[in-house]
């Protein structure tokens, strides 16, 4: 088991390595540059090769990068130019985290607790209108596009009703202390529950824009997974046995099904970066996603490889800690 | 296939905004909301109990960069440090001309070389230090001595522009040269005439700062790290200036900008108790947070919406145009260009009027020249050219060019205040162009990505591109543009180069204001007729709007607001 | 990235989980970003991955037969051919040009920047002063190409890197899989996005690109995932033990094979690429030049307007929603017909 874990880590490793090479490499054969961003059309050659030049951005490509990594051995991953000029893009990072952790949290927690029931409930009632109806509605909301679902609930909530406020985290004049950046668990920590519950409104909506992807996904794999169990010779094996219809479910059913539908929501957290990039615009959201955007306005190398290259390490890791878990569990995934 | 019952929708949009400001006024306990939008004729007459307590909150575009202007270039920076800082000079309320600021008089020398500045008396800044002459000249001495990184134009943009140079550069021409300070009384001695000094003392760039702050925070400490600057603690923590309001702090995950206002301020202390500037990049979102009551007002409303909000209760304030909207001509890699018939019919080509009217706000106009109105110089018997279809294809036939090819490139990813759509007013001239046998070839560049760089290296036949002005100065514009005959317009390609070049330094040098206006004016009707290097397109009026309830907001023809004498009614 | 068990264990209950996992792991993040057929994806590789390595013609006969009454299948498949017409007739039967502003005059940034239904517009028109029922009615042609197109690169770039790896194994397998793992450790959108993001000049093709790109990862391991449980299977082993060579066995033999899977995922990555054209208008990356018009940056230009002019952005935004559905539904009872075990 832990040569297996040690292989992965390795593989992990490598595979970040090389996606740093790619992304430093591409990052800076992209046009344009920083210095467009900052001075838009003040900018003149001269500013420009003078910047290049400070910045060492005129030498071989290699020795850029082999700078990087000496720097990056050091703990020091390269400075805003763009989204907070002069501060370090890990520190950026870490300041806009706690956002995106606390929305994607949100969004996942919704899209389980509406994704799960009703999977389960449309296998338990296979070609029931309740099946048919659901799967077709997880459908649709895969088929809208995120940002307008995104735009269409700011409308009819914040701008039609007016019940929840149109963008940001928190109100002006909330002062809050923040202990952790998630604003909701802030609020509940220091017990000022005025700053919970504003903050809490404020995650509503980006949140349930961002959970319809995962919630149709997780809903269409319990509805599957269920499937295939109820099929399963030991379900069958306890019906025939007599066992009561709910142990049946408890016990076999909903526990060998979920085991596939807990690799799904681990598998989520990628979807729900990228789409956090899309929700996290139309609300004005300032977390990771947000500073990606801007980051790429401001070509922003620092940060922009912090943040992909943490959106990737996130990524792997959950994906290995899933893997792990099954080579645990089944003995035959670590044979090679 | 689409579904026409959802169109219904937009017709609620009215009633909607009615509903959200009701909905809204029992939301926000903590901060001083607009009490509903529904009273807006009560709220448009000034007399009032302002609450002097308020907090007034604004909704920026961008975020602040950082917080000492000196290394700052860009308007989201300036409009947060403009309240915290003062200039020697300033601009009048609702100018771009300059008076009077930090110093109460100045004047120059006859040879218009040696600049006396008599510095305000029982001004402090922030940290208690006194203001005087010798905080004056230590301020210029600190721009002047920059070091290493923070030469780099990236950092110090305007000095390098507008001054040239720093004191261990001796390759280059500085303009500055000593600052003396005797008690109240600081002279300057600058190395040439320009039309530049004094005035571009009043830019937002050039705040006068306090020196012990400076020193206390290491506030030259800017240093190149991999690939960007870091900052010293001054300029990210501790700006200290003399303005109305003091620096409160800056939140970067609410992105917020905290200011309270300066007890001990020398005029008239701020109108409201806080000032907090929130970051909305989205416009609509800007528009929706006004409308929601979370906000006070913000900048640059886009002009579809200012009906809307008018009929909402809030204040549009358009500022007078101070910009201009091109399209840029380089003859370098199109030889057709180089003949002047060609220019002159791309231009009598566009219908500007039907671009004005369609594409740009209200209080839009042609632009008959390089600079709007506003600027000393400008030529008022000149007229943009008109629409005139037939003429242009006679002048491309006269010069042999009827089957001419372009390329016309168009900027993505980006929206300014002279070019509010950049893609209908591109497809826009593109059309007209067309209607006269131009055949297009469309190049689109993303702003940050190859089209700055792209147009300024002459790569663009054909571009668009525009300029808001920093201050009343023809050079800032015209100079700017042509003075140098290798960038985007590439004037070398031209037989006229260097007599505009000569032209221009000579207008930049004349010390008489009169004299110097006639030249600039005389120049412009050359640069529209004989030479044409672009085609001016249009002005365009930013706009800024504050809701009901919000008084004595003076706008600037630069956006350089100075957000003190707002006041908010309860 | 994961590592999936690099060689199908046949049979057992537990592994098809392990490989529902594997699987899934490797569609997961080609649809489920940014709006699009994610769930679908997963579930219908893994289910149609395993069709391939058997049966051959007489599964299709009964999946056809199957389809007919299938009426989600005929549902979607009536969206899809009525999409197809449309794309096909529409600029024959629209009533104005798309590209040309006939109600330029109306337009006014302030009082009119949207001019609304009249006669002869019965949509009224954009801001620009086009027709927006032409717009719409052209547009599905584009957005049909992009979708297509998209889908072909993909398809394309997949079946390279995944016949090489699934045919040879070896070290080749090990390289291939080792790229098509870095390349999927990025989240799909915001591949896309960075990928479109790179081109110096942003145009249709780069967004078709873009999208294609993010594609291929998958393709390739579903393609691989395929072959390399065919390797072992009779039909190989039997024209392997005839002398049949290697070159003719992959193309004759494992490829037509794995057509079954491949077809499911191109029809759900259509709808995908559809609506990832749209959240790369949306995001400013889209194609600059809007004469030929496609309701995914109908839809992303639209944004300015949404609350003022909300049909600017739901027509197109309707559209697009139908439109994937339409692919969805096609692909989703495909993977079903296909899949021996949901025959009951």
């Amino acid at each position: 088991m832990s040569r297996y874990i040690v292989r992965r880590l390795l593989q992990a490793i490598v595979t970040l390595f090389v996606l740093s090479l790619l992304l430093f490499a591409w990052l800076r054969s992209l046009p344009g540059g920083p210095v467009s961003a900052l001075l838009g059309e003040r900018s003149t050659p001269e500013d420009r090769a003078a910047l290049e030049q400070a910045l060492g951005l005129d030498q071989p490509i290699f020795i850029q990068y082999l700078r990087f990594l000496e720097r990056a051995a050091q703990g020091q991953f390269g400075v805003s130019t763009g989204v907070l000029p002069g501060r370090d893009a890990l520190e950026i990072f870490l300041s806009r985290f706690p956002a995106t952790i606390e929305l994607s949290f949100f969004a996942l927690t919704l899209a389980i607790l509406l994704g799960i029931p009703l999977g389960y409930l449309a296998a338990r009632h296979r070609g029931t209108f309740l099946d048919t109806g659901s799967v077709l509605f997880s459908l649709v909301g895969i088929a809208v596009p995120v940002f307008f679902l995104a735009f269409a609930l700011k409308y009819v909530f914040a701008i039609q009703l007016g019940v929840l406020p149109p963008s940001g985290r928190q109100s002006v004049g909330i002062n809050a202390t923040h202990i952790t950046g998630m604003y909701v668990l802030d609020g509940l920590l220091t017990r000022e529950w005025d700053a919970a519950w504003d903050a809490l409104r404020h995650l509503i909506l980006p949140a349930v824009a961002l959970s319809s992807i995962p919630f149709a996904v997780i809903l269409r794999i319990t509805r599957a997974s269920v499937l295939e169990v109820l099929d399963e010779d030991y379900v069958r094996t306890a019906q025939a046995k007599g066992l009561r219809a709910a142990t049946i479910r408890g016990r076999h059913v909903l526990r060998n099904a979920l085991i596939p539908v807990v690799t799904t929501i681990g598998l989520q957290t990628g979807a729900l970066l990228a789409g956090a990039v899309l929700t996290e615009r139309v609300f004005t959201f300032r977390g990771v996603g947000h500073a990606l955007a801007y980051g790429f306005e401001t070509r922003d190398y620092a940060v922009l490889q912090v943040l992909i290259m943490m959106a990737a390490l996130i990524y792997i890791l959950v994906n290995m800690v899933v893997d792990i878990a099954y080579a645990a569990i089944d003995p035959r995934v670590r044979v090679r | 296939m689409p579904n026409r019952k959802l169109v219904a929708v937009a017709g609620a949009l009215a009633l909607a905004v009615g509903l959200s400001a009701c909905a809204e006024s029992q939301r926000t306990p903590t901060t001083s909301a607009p009490q509903g939008t529904t009273g807006a004729t009560a709220a448009r007459s000034d007399s009032g109990n302002a609450n002097a307590d308020a907090t007034f909150i604004f909704g920026a575009a961008g975020a602040p960069k950082l917080f000492d202007p000196f290394y700052a270039s860009d308007g989201e920076t300036f409009r947060v440090t403009r309240q915290i800082y003062e200039q020697l000079l300033d601009f009048l309320p609702g100018e771009a001309k300059t008076g009077p600021g930090l110093a109460e008089s100045y004047e120059g020398s006859e040879d218009g070389l040696t600049w006396t500045f008599k510095i305000r008396e029982g001004v402090t800044f922030h940290d208690g230090t006194d203001l005087d002459a010798a905080a004056v000249c230590a301020n210029f001495d600190r721009w002047y001595n920059q070091t290493g990184a923070a030469q780099s134009s990236a950092v110090t943009y305007y000095w390098n522009n507008n001054f040239g140079g720093f004191a261990d550069q001796t390759d280059k021409d500085s303009l500055f040269e000593s600052c003396t300070a005797d008690g109240m009384t600081a002279t300057v001695k600058v190395t040439r005439v320009t039309s530049k000094f004094p005035d571009i003392l009043a830019h937002g760039a050039y705040a006068i700062q306090s020196p012990t702050a400076h020193e206390k925070y290491d506030a030259n400490n800017v240093q190149a790290q991999g690939s960007g600057f870091t900052y010293p603690a001054y300029a990210l923590e501790h700006p200290t200036g003399t303005g109305a309001f003091t620096f409160g702090g800056y939140d970067d995950a609410a992105g917020e900008v905290t200011l309270n206002r300066n007890e001990d301020y020398w005029g008239t202390k701020a109108g409201v108790a806080k000032m907090v500037i929130r970051t909305i990049p989205d416009e609509s979102t800007r528009r929706q947070e006004l409308q929601a009551g979370t906000i006070h007002g913000y900048d640059l409303p886009n002009p579809v919406d200012w009906k809307a909000l008018e009929d909402g209760g809030a204040k549009v304030e358009i500022r007078p145009a101070f910009n201009i909207l091109y399209v840029g001509l380089n003859a370098t890699k199109n030889e057709a260009l180089k003949d002047v018939r060609v220019r002159q019919a791309l231009s009598y080509a566009i219908n500007r009027d039907q671009l004005v009217q369609s594409q740009l706000p209200e209080g839009a106009e042609a632009a008959s020249q390089f600079f709007p109105k506003a600027v000393s110089g400008y030529n008022t018997s000149l007229q943009p050219y008109p629409h005139d279809p037939e003429k242009a294809k006679a002048l491309l036939a006269e010069a042999g060019h009827s089957d001419l090819t372009l390329e016309f490139w168009q900027p993505t990813e980006v929206t300014r205040p002279y070019m509010p759509d950049p893609a209908s007013i591109y497809e826009a001239i593109r059309s007209d162009w067309e209607a006269v046998g131009v055949t297009i070839n469309p190049v689109a560049k993303p702003w940050t990505g190859g089209y700055l760089d792209g147009t300024e290296q002459g790569e663009a036949p054909a571009f668009l591109l525009g300029w808001t002005g920093d201050y009343d100065s023809a050079d800032n514009f015209i100079g700017t543009f042509f003075t140098k005959q290798d960038n985007a317009f590439a004037t070398k390609n031209y037989p006229f180069a260097q007599e505009l070049t000569d032209a221009l330094v000579a207008a930049d040098s004349e010390p008489d204001a009169a004299k110097r206006d006639q030249m600039v004016s005389d120049l412009n009707k050359k640069i529209a007729e004989e030479y044409l290097p672009g085609l001016p397109i249009s002005h365009s009026p930013p706009a800024i709007v504050v809701a009901a309830g919000v008084n004595g907001l003076v706008t600037s023809p630069l956006a350089a607001e100075d957000f003190s004498t707002v006041t908010i009614t309860e | 990235m994961t590592d999936s068990p690099r060689r199908p264990m046949p049979g057992t209950p537990s592994h098809k989980k392990a490989r529902l996992d594997a699987l899934a792991s490797t569609a997961a993040p080609s649809g489920s970003s940014g709006g699009s057929a994610g769930g679908g994806v997963a579930t219908a590789v893994s289910d149609a991955g395993r069709v391939a390595s058997g049966e051959g013609v007489s599964l299709w006969m009964s999946a056809w037969r199957r389809l007919r009454r299938d009426w989600v299948f005929l549902f979607g498949a009536a969206i899809v051919v009525l999409f197809i017409v449309l794309a096909v007739v529409a600029p024959l039967i629209a009533p104005h040009d798309p590209a040309t502003r006939v109600l330029i005059d109306q337009v006014n940034r302030q009082t009119n920047p949207v001019p609304g239904p009249q006669p002869g517009h019965p949509l009224g028109a954009d801001y620009q002063g086009r027709d927006v029922l032409s717009r719409l009615m052209v547009g599905a042609r584009q957005t049909l190409l992009v979708g297509v197109l998209a889908t072909l690169g993909g398809l394309l770039g997949g079946m390279t890197l995944g016949t090489l790896a699934g045919a040879f194994g070896g070290w080749v397998d090990s390289v291939v899989m080792r790229v098509v793992d870095v390349l999927l450790s990025i989240p799909s959108l915001l591949m896309a996005f960075s990928i479109a993001a790179m081109f110096r000049s942003p145009s249709q093709w780069t967004v078709i690109l873009a999208i294609a790109i993010v594609q291929v990862p998958v393709f390739a391991r579903l393609l691989r995932g395929s072959m390399l449980a065919q390797r072992h299977s009779d039909h190989v082993l039997a024209a392997r033990a005839l002398g049949v060579r290697k070159g003719p066995i992959v193309f004759r033999h494992m490829l037509p094979n794995a057509m079954g899977p491949v077809i499911v995922q191109a029809t759900l990555v259509l709808a995908t690429a559809i609506i990832d054209a749209a959240a790369l208008s949306f995001l400013g990356l889209g194609n600059p030049d809007d004469r030929s018009p496609e309701w995914g940056q109908m839809l992303g230009n639209a944004q300015p307007y949404f609350d003022s002019h909300p049909h600017l952005a739901v027509y197109p935004a309707l559209c697009i929603i139908v439109v994937a559905l339409g692919f969805t539904l096609v692909g989703e009872s495909l993977r079903e017909s296909l899949d021996p075990k949901s025959r009951r």
